[in-house]
Order: C-alpha cells, then structure tokens, then sequence
C-alpha cells in the first residue's frame, strides 16, 4: 500500500501487526486515563472477563467467528486488489436470504432447512457484492463507492421489509417470527451434551466450526489453486495478469462474490445460531471491525483467527469491563479498532520503517 | 393556499436538512480536488459535534462551540492528511479508520464525561445557534405568495444557514477562478505538473485537507447546535455517506454539488412528511424507498446509466517525488 520497505518476511506478518497493536492499546489506554479510570485495572478486568471462566471464553469465541468471517471477506479481496467495505450490507442481506428460507421451510427436518439457510445467506451475500463488482468491471464505478451506497441500501431495505411484508405481525418491534426448532444451529454445549459431555453454556455455536472450515477453505483457495493464484496475480500486478491472459473482470467479479458470501455467513451465527429470528442490526459494526482483523492478520487465515480472538476478547471482555466500570463502555472497542485500522493500515509505514531501521543495523552488526 | 403552506413548509425544512450536507459535500470537494479521496467525512463531522456541543455546553457560547468543533474536526482531517500524504497511506483505510474512531470515541468520552448514556447535556440560548428573524419577517410573512418565502425560507436559518451558503459561493469562486484554486484542481489531476513548475504538492494537499476539516466543523456544529440542542451517539447517522453521494451526484463541482444537497434534503423532508400519509392514487408511500433514493441515484449515476461522473484523475494516489 505505501512504499516497499525491506523487512524479513516473518516480522512483516508478525511483528509489525503486534506492534500496530500494541500502539493502539497504549493510545486507548491514554483515552481511559482521561477518562478517570485506570487502564491496568480495566485492562485486567477486560482479560478476567474474556478469559476468566468457561462462559467468558465461550462469548468471546462466539464473537470471534463473526469476526473471523468479516475478516475472511475483507482478506480475500485485499488479495485481488479489491476493498470491501460492504461487509455489513452483505451480513444483513445474509440475513435476509437465511430468514427467507426459515420463514417459508422452517417446517421441514433440519437437515433440510440449515443447509438451504446457510446457503441462502451465501447467496444473499454474494449477491450484494457480486453487483459492486459487476459494476466496476462494466460500468467502471468504483467498489469502494458502491459498496458504501450498498450498506445503507441493504439496511433500508431490510427495515422495509421487516415493517411491511416479512415482520411478525402485531409486533411493534420490526423482527420476524421465532424460526421453529429445526431451524436452530445448535449451541456448542448442546453439541458437546450431545456426545455427553458438558462445557458452559453461551452463545457459541456450530457456526464457529464453519468458520474454522471456512478458514481453512480461504487458504487452500487462495494459496493452492489456479483461482487463487489468478486472485493474487490480478491484486499483485493487474498488467500481468493480462499478459498472462487472466480476465481481470472475471477474477474481480468472482472475488467480490466469494467476499459476500463470507460476509453473509456473519447471519449464519447471528441469525440460524443465537437470534432464531430475523431483526434489525444485527451486523452491529462488525464488518468494519472485519476490515482491523483483515489488516491485523495480513489477510491470511491463521492471522485472521488470531485477529479474531483478540477481537472477540475485547468485544466479551469489553461487555463484562463496562459492568464494573461503567464509564468505559464498549464503545471503546470500536475506538480501539479504528485505531489498529490506522496504525495498521494506513500508518503502518510509521511502524514499519523503525522496525526496518532496527533490522538493517542488527544485519551490519552480523556481518 | 393549504398546499403552498404545506410546500413552503417542506421547502423550509429541506433547507434545514441540507445545510450539513452542504458543509461536508464542500469538504469533500476541496479534499478530493487536491487528490485526497475523504470517505472519513462522517467521523469528521461527528468530532466536530460532540465538541461543539461539550465546548457549547461549559462556555455558553455557541461561537466557541463552533471553535472547538473545527479545531476537532481539524485535527481529524490531519490525521487523514498525514496518513494520506505524508506516509501515502491507503486513503479509504484510513478514512475508515477515522470514521470509527470518531464513533468510537464520542461515545466513549460523551457517555464518560455526562452518564447520559452518550448524549452532552441540553444547550439552549446563547449555545445553540438559533434561527436568525429578518427585518419585517412577521409582517411580511402576510402578504400572500411572496411573504411566506420571505418569511421562512430567506429568513428565519441560523447564521450557520447563511455561512453554508457563503462557503458554496466561496469555495465556487476560488476553485475556479483563482490561482489557488487552479493549483488545487492541478494537483488533483496531475500532481506531477504542479510539482514541476516547483509548486509543493504536499503543502497544497495539506492546505485543502485542513479546509475540509474547517467545513466539517461547520456541519458537525450545526448538527448539535443548530439542528439539536446536544449531542447524541452517532447523531451524523450517515450524513457524511449522503454528502459523498451528493459530491459524485455533483460531479465535483461547488453549485451542483450545493444543490444535490438541496436535493436530497428535500427527499428527507418529504419522507419525514409522507411518513403514514396515504398519497390519493398511489397509497402509501413506503419511507424507505424515499430514504434509499440518494444512494440509489448515485449508484445508477456512477454505473454511468445517466451521465457519467469522473473523479479527479490522481484522487486516491499518494504522490511520489521522483528522484
């Protein structure tokens, strides 16, 4: 993004991340001095309650698998040179295609309706960043303005439709009706009582294997197919790509698709996992938070669930932080995540280049 | 006469929902005519309200809160600014970056300062900029047809009304007819050029950045002091997207861009108005369709379905000096 600057490859896709982070931190807990709190003390009490008991991990894994697929969908354009920032509008038009099929076959056995579900939130997904895509490549408007435009187009259209053709009707709040049982992604500790084991309840669910598997299918795509090595060629060097005879447009419509369908996979866990039921909002912030984990995890898989994890922890343990100090509310987090989007992004040159220095003159000394 | 009431009416409130717009569409337009694309427009404006509002709040005085409003915002446009020219950063990353942590941070600090859940606490008077009266407006608000525009849409904004207007006038004339404004548009189409004829690209992007921030403030405090008594959590609710709409709808241009605001601060009102009302002949209209409309127009608008809109030549590249 900005300038070349030499680094071994492993500092780049470690060390400048955690150091982006750390910066981050230490900015946030300035912010919470100000405030009049301790941020030791809120530090320790974000860690207890992330990590501190079963429900608390729990949480913050269930938090993380919504983190690890907007941050899957934000990765795999930045490989083909392409910026999503259209990750809430696919979550929430995800959610619209997952609720279609509960509300109209939610009476028939789950083996049936959660597969359609999740593939209807893929395609609803899909097809709100497919169109961005479509768009650029023939129309020539940019993705980053359309996908914004598509964010506020999918939220008015949902309110539209929960107040006036899909809402439970004689309810004042604009949501559906509760799915039936068969439409429910089981919880984790549902599963696990299943095999007769028992863990601490939470909201965590069957969507966080998805996400893992989801995962895994990113890397071996993007790093062990002719797709994915056309992804990386067009996001690496457009001209070569042509000269190689790749269709920068197909690639760029395939990826904005496959983008989309991550994202729609955020309502896989909102909506089949935890809400049972289709509402507003339901995306709450998390795929711009999808565009730091992105960032922090260099766009690869491994560091994405990383990401993630630290993420959930700030979200889980954020929420237990602000019950015992209720001036640091959670907003934080989503100050928190600005920030390793800037110290992670567009200043990274800023940590990079004392980290080169420092790597240059550590070489001489070994010469 | 009812339905000249009526239209003058929504005309009045257009003007007061546009005026925002207004401001942060300008902002948009001096940065991105110097090449520096600022989809960080709404974390701008929200700074600049929540200080406004807290600085409106603890001096009593409105002018001070428009003061401490730009200074915020300001800074936030330097932050954008440094990332953007000076470390050529991604612009659109760090615009996002802005944009959340600005929503972040108000929260945090409002909800912090005043435990009101994130709203500052309720100005009035002299903290809030209040609708200016004009000479004889009462009076001349009688005579029929010509009084009640008089009366409510030339008279009767806030002096931040007025500003916004002077700001299109301004921003007009100086982009387009001075030597600063020619350097401006330069350095957003061909930075090389102006960095050959031995013209800074960095001081004139800065200089641009920082007059963004400045009209940013201005819409952030007409928010909370103008079109509130306050601040709340995410009051800007997407109006920094809707004036980057406006600035695509407007080609990059001051007027147009001033009336595409006006545009679709009419839509707003009318959707505020048609909110439960049955149209005779159609039913009712459905709000939403009437809120998407901005964002729909401008996706058609760059699809280049009608007309085709192009963004300054070099907006979004970080410029390098060649060696």
């Amino acid at each position: 993004m900005s300038a070349p600057i030499e680094l071994p490859k492993w500092a780049d896709v470690s060390l400048v991340p955690i150091l982006a982070v750390i910066v981050a931190f230490l900015i946030a807990g300035l912010v919470v001095l100000g405030i009049g709190e301790s941020p030791v003390k809120a530090t320790v009490l974000l860690i207890k309650g992330a990590l501190g008991s079963g429900e608390g991990i729990g949480y913050t894994l269930y938090y993380a698998t919504n983190f690890i697929f907007t941050g899957l969908a934000v990765a795999i354009a930045f490989h083909a040179g392409l910026f999503n920032i259209g990750g809430e509008g696919q979550a929430t038009m995800g959610g619209l295609g997952a609720a279609l099929v509960c509300l109209r076959l939610d009476f028939l056995p789950w083996y049936i309706v959660l597969p359609l579900a999740i593939m209807g939130a893929m395609a609803m997904g899909a097809l709100w960043a497919f169109i961005p895509g479509y768009l650029q490549v023939k129309r020539g408007s940019h993705v980053v303005i359309t996908t914004i435009m598509f964010n506020f187009l999918a939220a008015t259209l949902v309110v539209y439709l929960l107040v006036n053709v899909i809402g439970k009707p004689g309810s004042m709040s604009p949501e559906t009706r509760v799915f039936e049982a068969s439409a429910h992604l089981p919880y984790l500790h549902e599963a696990f009582a299943f095999f007769g084991m028992t863990i601490p309840k939470s909201p965590l669910n069957l969507s966080f294997i998805l996400a893992l598997l989801a995962s895994v299918f990113v890397w071996i795509l993007v790093w062990h197919t002719r797709l994915g090595y056309a992804i990386r060629t067009v996001g690496h060097s457009p001209t070569a790509a042509t000269y190689a005879g790749i269709s920068i447009g197909r690639i760029t419509m395939i990826t904005m698709a496959m983008s989309g369908a991550l994202a729609g996979l955020l309502a896989v866990n909102e909506i089949l996992g935890v809400q049972g039921r289709l509402l507003l909002e339901f995306s709450s912030g998390y795929g711009f938070i999808g565009i730091a984990v992105a960032l922090m995890g260099r766009a690869h898989p491994v560091g994405i669930i990383l990401a993630s994890i630290l993420f959930g922890m700030l979200y889980q343990g954020g929420t237990e932080l602000s019950f015992e100090m209720p001036r640091v509310t959670r907003d934080m987090i989503v100050a928190i995540s600005g920030l390793v989007i800037l110290f992670a992004g567009a200043l990274d040159g800023l940590i990079r280049r004392p980290v080169a220095g420092v790597f240059a003159r550590l070489l001489k000394k070994g010469a | 006469m009812d339905i000249y009431a009526t239209l003058i009416a929504i005309l009045e409130s257009s003007i007061r929902l546009c005026i925002p717009l207004v401001f942060a569409c300008l902002a948009g337009l001096w940065s991105e005519k110097s090449g520096v694309v600022d989809i960080g427009l709404e974390g701008k404006m929200l700074v600049a309200a929540f200080a406004s509002a807290a600085a409106a709040g603890a001096t009593n005085s409105a002018f001070i809160g428009l003061g401490a409003g730009i200074i915020a915002a300001v800074t936030f446009a330097l932050i954008h600014g440094f990332a953007a020219i000076s470390q050529r950063g991604n612009q659109i990353v760090s615009g996002v970056a802005i944009n959340m942590l600005a929503a972040g941070l108000t929260a945090l600090v409002g909800n912090a300062w005043y435990a009101q859940g994130g709203r500052t606490t309720p100005l009035e008077g002299n903290a809030r900029f209040l609708p200016l009266t004009w000479p004889g407006a009462e009076v001349i608000d009688q005579i029929p047809l010509i009084g009640p525009i008089y009366a409510h849409l030339i008279s009767g904004h806030s002096i931040l009304a007025y500003c916004a207007l002077a700001a299109t006038v301004a921003s007009a004339f100086v982009l387009r007819h001075t030597r600063f404004g020619l350097r401006i548009r330069a350095v957003g189409e061909n930075p090389a050029a102006v960095d050959t004829a031995g013209v800074s690209v960095t001081r004139l992007r800065y200089t641009a950045v920082i007059i963004a921030g400045v009209l940013c403030g201005f819409a952030g405090s007409y928010l909370s002091l103008g079109q509130a008594a306050g601040f709340l959590t995410n009051m800007t609710a997407g109006k920094g997207f809707i004036a980057l709409a406006a600035l695509i709808f407007a080609k990059w241009r001051a007027w147009p861009a001033m009336w595409t605001c006006f545009l679709f601060g009419l839509l707003d009102a009318v959707a505020i108005r048609l909110q439960g009302v049955s149209v005779p002949g159609i039913g009712q209209i459905p709000v939403q369709a009437i809120q998407a409309l901005p964002y729909l127009m401008t996706v058609i608008l760059l699809a280049g379905f009608i007309g085709k809109a192009i963004p300054p030549k070099a907006s979004g590249l970080p410029y390098v000096k060649e060696r």
